[in-house]
Order: structure tokens, then sequence, then C-alpha cells
């Protein structure tokens, strides 16, 4: 007769890698300018690599100076028709992109964690849909802009010089394309430099939408091409990426009467009170600083607890992070991907012996790093102080500083003191103490027992040093459009 | 006294469940995954229909699920009413596989305690090595956590050698929040496990519950370093919930949970999904539902 196993198992899953048969990566991407890809005039051709293994992905054309002019004439070229247009036909062009981006989105997640490190759960539940969910909120604005703006005149700005950073790179191009289309501006967007695919394919959506040549130019560059676009012949300059580049960009665009948002950098609060679910507080804050490899411009890397959980928080967070899955990130259980390029990776390294030289108390979980590639522990600071350059400056990696604090007041006190001001999050069962504390936080973002929530209807953007204007939602057309008569 | 509830927030403990519903379970670790959740089945039958034939039927599929697979281990236990303890207890003999019954006026409860204190003891004495009780609902959500925690410790003591598992019936709780605190007073009362449920209401074992339940033994086993079990009962009908459960256990608790001695799923037609997709793992294709007996 048969008895019954009682041994414990070591249960473990199996390799579960996406399979990458649904995405072709072409040997070679050019610029796409007047509805066609070209050769570079005046650029180069630069390697993009998987940093997750260092292998090259494909060979894709920088534009140079002349490029950057070409594009910006041929959205000049583009500007008056696609701002004639009926505000109805601008809107089913985005419904079509959208759709596209929605058909296929296998193949854009693939090639966004194969491009950028990301695991492909995160690019293929949040990065791709939320692409899509931006371009059909907007499309449903392009005919309703008079509500959005409630009896104003208003206008188009004309052509917009858009400059997107690494860590979403597809996401935040959505972010930026789909109101200017909306308003009827013409485009050129500038993808980052280690991350140009899916732009690139966003491109080719583009295309086979059938919008007008020239209505949107993507040109993969370095920063010396995000600069001459910046200061090309264009109306408005969206650019997300770190505050020290959004204030060069700011000093070059004084007095010009270009337009300016600036969505940079920031060093968010996540404030945990002790009447807070302290297992979901931990789930947020997993999600806070380690979503996308802490490469989050709102992660919530400041951790502040309340001093009377810290020990229990600090405990719980600890036993979660080394359950963390580190690895391979076509894996679909993977849960942090490869640091996203060699220098980033220097630069969270760098950051941390600056952590452990002033004192603060390193802990790294010990998992095994693949040998190839990019790729950093999740690692947290305990014993920081607020002088400390880890809880002051943007690591933007998977690091977070935990500090302390005794009441709601020196909770908002300690949030606040800070250069930037994008985020927050706060975690109590309370209603009434999160919602003052809330309205007393000076971050863009407030984040009520969640944390890294995005939304196409909701407003994003910073405070301080984390920018200006805001991207989402209504809040969002205004950038684009000239108001008065 | 008023009660004080430990805060838990449905919408975080809902949206961690659900993605840990995400992971992918392929090729060996599924294989590995139904013959670990094939051996910690409370194969359960508790019909008003049931009868000796039947039962010793179920028995003889406890023991050995699937004749043509010998390592499809035996299921933990057969779950069966107090009437019918004699006649699992006869069937399972040496097998290994223990005999578990609902005792304490099952499932609502709504007897005296005389009565649920006979009942346990009767089947105890009939040969049930584990007690399923339910909670008095009705005092729990009363705010009467003294009655309820007294009829627990009064069961408990009635068991004697039989281990104690303590249903408190999540899908009649008000919230989380209070499945965390029945759970807690169920623990401090002497539950040698929690259960979900008793299979007999609106809803089961959902992921979530079952998450707060873990998350509650886990900190308790912290904080003594005693170690109490659970047992998700109603709802996980198939292999997908199964593995589910199990990725719950591995996640929040470590892989030692993972024993029939920690975790159990309390199920009725579980087990024969789980030999259908075994056997679809081995030849590729799904079987056909008459091919696996029902008993």
């Amino acid at each position: 007769m048969a008895t019954v196993e009682r041994t414990a198992v070591k249960w473990d899953y199996a390799p579960a890698p996406e399979s990458r048969d649904s995405a072709t990566i072409k040997p070679r991407y050019d610029l796409f300018i007047g509805g066609r890809f070209v050769a570079p005039t005046d650029g180069t051709v630069v390697s993009t690599v998987n940093p997750a293994t260092e292998e090259v992905l494909a060979e894709v054309a920088f534009a140079g100076p002349g490029d950057v002019a070409l594009a910006v004439e041929a959205a000049r070229g583009a500007a008056a028709g696609w701002a004639a247009l009926p505000a109805l036909e601008r809107g089913k062009y985005l419904f079509r992109i959208a759709r596209l981006l929605q058909e296929r989105a296998r193949e854009l997640a693939i090639v966004e964690t194969l491009d950028g490190g990301k695991p492909i759960r995160e690019s293929r539940d949040v990065d791709v849909p939320l692409a899509a969910a931006h371009f059909f909120s907007y499309a449903g604005w392009a005919d309703k802009l008079q509500y959005a703006f409630a009896g104003r005149e208003f206008a188009p700005r004309g052509v917009v010089g858009q400059v997107v950073p690494w860590n979403f790179p597809l996401l935040m191009a959505a972010w930026k394309l789909a109101p200017a289309l909306a308003t009827g501006n013409t485009a050129v967007l500038k993808p980052a430099e280690t991350t140009p695919l899916t732009a690139l394919l966003l491109a080719e959506i583009i295309e086979e939408a059938g919008l007008p040549d020239g209505v949107v130019n993507i040109i993969p560059g370095d920063g010396s091409a995000g600069a001459s676009l910046v200061r090309s012949d264009v109306d408005k300059v969206a650019f997300t990426g770190s505050t020290a580049v959004g204030k060069e960009i700011q000093r070059a665009l004084a007095g010009t009467g270009k337009g300016l948002t600036l969505e940079l950098g920031g060093k968010s609060a996540n404030i945990v009170f002790e009447d807070a679910a302290l297992d979901q507080a931990v789930e947020g804050i997993i999600e806070g600083i380690f979503f996308n490899q802490g490469h989050v411009c709102c992660a919530g890397s400041r951790l502040l607890l309340q001093e009377s959980v810290a020990e229990e928080v600090v405990r719980k967070l600890w036993a979660r992070m080394e359950r963390l899955r580190v690895g391979d990130p076509l894996d679909k259980n993977t849960d942090v991907g490869a640091i996203n390029s060699a220098e980033q990776l220097a630069r969270i390294t760098s950051m941390v012996e600056a952590g452990e030289r002033e004192g603060a108390t390193r802990r790294s979980v010990s998992c095994a790093l693949p040998e190839a590639g990019y790729w950093f522990a999740p690692t947290m600071f305990l014993d920081v102080a607020p002088a400390n350059r880890i809880a002051v400056e943007e690591i933007f990696g998977p690091v977070v500083s935990v500090t302390t604090f005794r009441s709601p007041g020196e909770a908002v006190e300690k949030a606040n003191n800070s250069a930037y001001g994008l985020a927050a999050g706060v975690w109590t069962d309370n209603g009434a103490k999160a919602f003052e504390v809330a309205s007393k936080l000076r971050a863009g973002v407030v984040w009520q027992n969640t944390y890294n929530k995005f939304d196409p209807t909701a407003a994003f953007g910073g405070y301080k040093e984390s920018g200006f204007g805001r991207e989402g939602g209504p809040a969002g057309l205004s950038p684009y459009v000239r108001f008065g008569g | 006294m008023s009660r004080s509830l430990t805060p838990v927030n449905r919408v975080g403990v809902d949206e961690r469940a659900a993605a840990l519903g995400r992971r992918s379970i392929k090729t060996t670790a599924k294989r590995e995954g139904i013959r670990l959740a094939t051996s910690m089945i409370d194969l359960t039958t508790l019909e008003g229909s049931d009868t000796p034939g039947k039962v010793r039927h179920l028995c003889a599929k406890a023991v050995c699920p699937d004749s043509s697979r010998p390592e499809i281990p035996s299921v933990a236990a057969v779950c069966v009413y107090p009437a019918l303890v004699e006649v699992a207890a006869a069937a399972l003999r040496g097998s290994g596989v223990a005999v578990a019954s609902v005792a304490t006026g099952f499932p609502a409860g709504q007897t005296s305690l005389k009565v649920k204190l006979d009942e346990t003891r009767e089947a105890v004495a009939a040969g049930a090595a584990e007690i399923d009780m339910v909670i008095s609902r009705d005092a729990y959500l009363r705010g009467d956590d003294a009655r309820v925690a007294g009829e627990i410790e009064a069961v408990k003591e009635a068991c004697g050698a039989a281990h104690l598992k303590v249903i408190i019936e999540t899908a009649e709780l008000p919230t989380y929040a209070h499945v965390r605190h029945a759970s807690e007073l169920a623990i401090a009362a002497g539950a040698d496990w929690i259960k979900t449920s008793t299979g007999k209401s609106t809803s089961g074992a959902t992921p979530g519950v079952v998450l707060v339940m873990l998350e509650t033994v886990r900190d308790h086993a912290h904080r003594t370093g005693e170690i109490v079990g659970v047992k998700a009962a109603g709802g996980v009908s198939n292999t997908k919930a199964a593995l589910h459960q199990l990725v719950l256990v591995k996640e929040t608790l470590g892989d030692e949970w993972l024993t029939p001695e920690r975790f159990r799923i309390g199920a009725s037609s579980l087990l024969n999904d789980l030999l259908m997709q075994y056997a679809k793992l081995d030849g590729g294709h799904y079987g056909r539902a008459e091919d696996f007996s029902k008993e």
C-alpha cells in the first residue's frame, strides 16, 4: 500500500522565458523623417545592446545636427495641414495608433525587455498596455478640446521637440506624442541613446496608421542630438530626464518664447505610519523602489518609517526582498531585471559606495547575478542620516534609503526636506491622517496606500527641481496649446 | 471589551494575491507542483447522500489516486461527517492517510457546546485523527470573542491527541481585518490549523483570504516559534487554482511550508483535475473526464 509523502520538497519554478519568436528585430534601423526611414546625413550608426547579455541587438542610425534640422523642417512642413484637419480625423489617427500598439503588444513587450533590461512581466503588463491607453485616452480628447479649456480660445503650438528617457522608452514616447498630436501639433521625438528600438517600432506603427508625412518624426541620437533639437526651430520643448539636463534646457530656452515642460528627477518619500496595514505597505515599498530596477523618476527611494514599527517593517521588507527573483528579464517569473546600461550601473555603484563611506548600513540581497550584462542586487540602507548623499541625491537604481520619524509633523518635514518634489506615498489606515499629510506634502503625485500607479487620465508632474508642467489627463493638454485670440 | 483589529488593506491584499496567480508554472515545476498539491489534499465528501460504500471508494482513491502512475502520492487525509468516520478509519488503516471529520454542528455551528463536544469526542473515538470545527459566527459577529475562544478551547480539549482545525468561514466575516483577527483568536485558543471555509457558503478559499491567513501564521511563527497550519478549503477545484495556492505559500512563508504537515487543500473535485493535467504532461493532450473515476 502506498504511503503519504510527508517530506517538504524544494519546489521551484522552472525557467519560463518568453519566446523571442514573435519579435523580429531588423539588423538596422534608420531615422524616421518625413514619413520615411532615411539614412543619417551627418549622423552616425551605433549598436544597441541587450543590457542583460551585452549582445548587440541592432545597428541604429543616430541623428547629427543636420538630421535634426531636416526632421524639424519636415515637421514644420506638415504642421499647417495637420492643424487644419478636422479634430475628429486627428482623433481617428490616434485611435488607429492605439489599436496597432495593442495588436503588436507582444512584440513591443519583448523588444522593450531586450533593449532595456526590464522584466517582461512589467513591459507586458505595464509599459505596453499603458502606452496604448495613453493614445486611446488622448484620441478621445482630440475633438473635445473646447471642454478641456473651458471656453478659452486656443491654437496648437506648432512644432514640438520631445526628448524622452531610457527607463520607459515606449511609454514616455506615448506620453509625449499622444497629447501633442491630439492638440494639432507635429512632433520631432528623440528616444534615449540606450533604448531606441521600441520608438522605432512605434515609427513603423505610425507609418502603418497612415499619418501624413512629417507629422511625427523619430530620430534616435545621443545627448548632442537632444541639445540640437531643443535649440532648433521648434515652438515647444517637452523633456523628461535628469534635473541637470533640464536646467541646461531651461537656460537655453530662456527668453526665446518657446514653451517648455520638464519632468525631471526625484527623491520621493514613502511614508509608513504605525497604523498602516504593514504587509501591504511592504508590498508598496517593494513596488515603489524595485519596479523597473528603481529606474523610475518617482521611485519611493526615501523610506520614512514611524519609529514604533520601523523594526518590524524592516524585518518584513528584508524577508520580502530576499524572495525577489532577480535575473533573465525575459523570464515571466522575473521580478527584477538588468540595469539599463554600464554607465548607469557605474553611477549606482558609486552612490552605494558613497553611502557606505558616509556610515549608513548597507544590506544587499545575496542573489546569484548573471556573469554577463549589468546587474545590481536589491539593496537597502539603514541608519541613513538626512544629510547623507544617498538620502539627498537620486540613485535611479534598486536602492532604498531607510530613515525614521516620530510624528506626522516630523514625517511631513522630512519628506519635504528635498530639492525634489515629484511623488510621495502615505501608508495609514486612518483616512483623516492620510488626507491631512497628503495636503502638506510638496509633491506632484501623492499615492495613498499604494505606489507607482499610473493612469492616462491622471496628471503627473513635479514641484521644485522635479520640473513643471503636467502630463496625463486634461492637464496634459494645455502645455501643447497657445491660449488667446 | 472592544476588539482591536490589525489593519489589513483589501486592495493591496487582492493585488498581491492576483500577482502571485500570474507566476508561470510550466514543465517540471508543473509536474512537481501537481504531485505536491495531491499530497496536500484533504479529500472530502460532505453530503447528505454519503454512504459507507461511497466513503470506501473515496478512501481507495485517496490512498492510490492513479494506479497507472505510482509516482502520484496519496492524499493527506479523507474528510467525512462524524457518522462515517468509522468506515473511513477502517478503509484507511495502515495507509498513512489520516481520517478528518467535521464536528461541532458543521457547517452552521448553531448547536449547543455540549452537542459540539459530544460530537467531537465521538468522532475522535471512532478514529478521526483530525477534527475540523466551525467557529460560532453568530457569537463572533456579535462581538462575543470570549465565547468563540471558549468553544475552541473546549473542543481542543475534547480532541485529545487529534489535531484541531478551526474553520473561520471567511465568507461570513466582514473584512480581511476580521479574517486576520479571527485567525489570531483561533490560534490563541489552541488551533493546530486554521481553515478558511466550510465549502458550504458563498465563497471559499479565495487567494486573498488565504494570503491573509498565511501572513497571520507567519507572524505568529516569528513571534512564538510555533507552527500553525493553514487549510484552504472551498473553491480550489482545478490545477491552476491549486498551483496558485502553492505559490502563495512559497512566496509568503517559504519552501519549508510546502508540506502537508503545514498546508492542506480541502477539496472534492480538485484531485481529478490534477490527475488529468498530470496525464496531459505525459501525453500532450487532455484525457476524457470519464477516464478518471470520481471516487
